[in-house]
């Protein structure tokens, strides 16, 4: 993430203020912070400048739902067999339906109707986060975006904000629609907002994304993008691949290798 | 000064009163024992030193707050261990760690929070892990 003028300009003012504090009143300050417990990270979690996902799309197998079962059974998503309450953190796509302006009528029909993962993109700058009123939704240092259901009061501009579809709304209570219960995670409530956290718990305990471990064809390819020679940054390095509607200046961080 | 409809006005009056402070005078007389509350679960009687994350009087008055902070500490900034005033460090998860000793919710949570008059939404979302399992 390249900081924006603004951020520069903000970094900057803030140094030189602090510069010219005395050094006592420096250490006033790093005191008054230092009140909650400092943050640590259990030995065992994966940690990242910057998480990413690619999605190889030549080894996708049509018919396949592996990613998309994992992922809603260990997050105790709900399925309420109507597209209208449809609640999905990462679903399936026609890859032509993915890129309109990339895919067109004489690419041959595998590739038109090949259905592709689609998940929350993690955006660099996420529209998402700006228009959350309570900031439920937010951004980590390592780039997830996140959501904290808490705060959440289920007022439904992030899903207006949001270009890729990725959100869904509870409109009923999820419970009664939860296939198998996986105690390890919370379930949502009645009128708040969900999507793809990245795993953010699983990383925690030091595991993989479950959509990632789940895919037998080793499809998605999960990983530092900071990091050089990661196996993403060799994916990504090693041919073409695209994000879906970059255009629009969000930086999404899942990539598409066609 | 003269009233009028003396008897219909002071009949009012006295049943507006009586109504009023109905919830004053009401449970009054009655007198609810304290909540008997249960703390014999297996993960609490394997225990060799029966002791919560902190002093039980502390828990007892600040609980909430705790899980409050713990709730901030972990989604918001990714801190998921706590070293309590003891020292101690344990891993910061209501299901996990809180549910795995008091995995009695009816007789633990439930009671006294029904005493108090107390209604946390935690379950709303929060699973119990001992009702999955069964």
């Amino acid at each position: 993430m390249t900081p924006t003028r603004r951020d520069f300009l903000r970094i900057a003012g803030a140094s030189a203020v602090g510069l010219l504090l005395p050094p006592w009143a420096r250490m006033a300050n790093s005191a008054q912070t230092a009140g909650m417990a400092p943050i640590s990270v259990p030995a065992k979690a994966l940690t990242a400048r910057r998480w990413a996902m690619v999605v190889d799309a030549a080894k996708c197998r049509p018919g396949c739902r592996d990613c998309v079962d994992a992922c809603h059974l260990v997050h105790n998503v709900p399925d309420f067999k109507n597209l209208k309450d449809d609640i999905h953190w990462i679903s399936l796509e026609k890859a032509g339906h993915l890129f309109p302006t990339e895919i067109h009528l004489r690419q041959p029909e595998a590739i038109r109707t090949l259905p592709l993962p689609v998940l929350c993109n993690h955006c660099e700058n996420p529209p998402c986060v700006r228009v959350c009123p309570t900031k439920a939704t937010f951004q980590r240092a390592d780039g997830i975006v996140m959501m904290d259901y808490h705060r959440c009061i289920g007022c439904r501009f992030c899903m207006a904000a949001c270009p890729y579809g990725s959100r869904s709304m509870n409109y009923r209570d999820p419970r009664p629609f939860i296939g198998k219960l996986n105690p390890d995670f919370p379930t949502r409530t009645r009128g708040v907002v969900e999507k793809c956290n990245f795993c953010e718990e699983r990383l925690a305990q030091g595991l993989l994304p479950a959509c990632v471990t789940a895919c037998k064809e080793k499809a998605l390819i999960f990983g530092d993008l900071e990091e050089k020679g990661s196996d993403l940054r060799h994916t990504l390095e090693g041919g073409f691949s695209i994000r879906r509607r970059s255009e629009l200046g969000t930086g999404p961080q899942v990539y598409y290798r066609l | 000064m003269k009233l009028y409809d003396r008897w219909k006005i002071l009949t009012g009056i006295v049943i507006f009163l009586i109504a009023v402070t109905f919830p004053i005078w009401y449970g009054k007389a009655k007198s609810v024992p304290p909540p008997d509350l249960k703390l014999d679960t297996p993960a609490i009687q394997a225990l060799k030193e029966k002791l919560c994350v902190e002093q039980a009087p502390t828990m007892r008055a600040n609980h909430m707050r705790l899980l409050i902070s713990w709730r901030e500490s972990v989604v918001r900034d990714g801190n998921r261990t706590y070293r309590a005033s003891d020292g101690k460090v344990y891993t910061i998860s209501l299901a996990g760690t809180c549910l795995e000793c008091h995995s009695n919710k009816a007789e633990f949570c439930d009671r006294c929070h029904d005493y108090a008059g107390a209604k946390p939404n935690c379950w709303n979302c929060h699973i119990m892990p001992e009702e999955v399992r069964r």
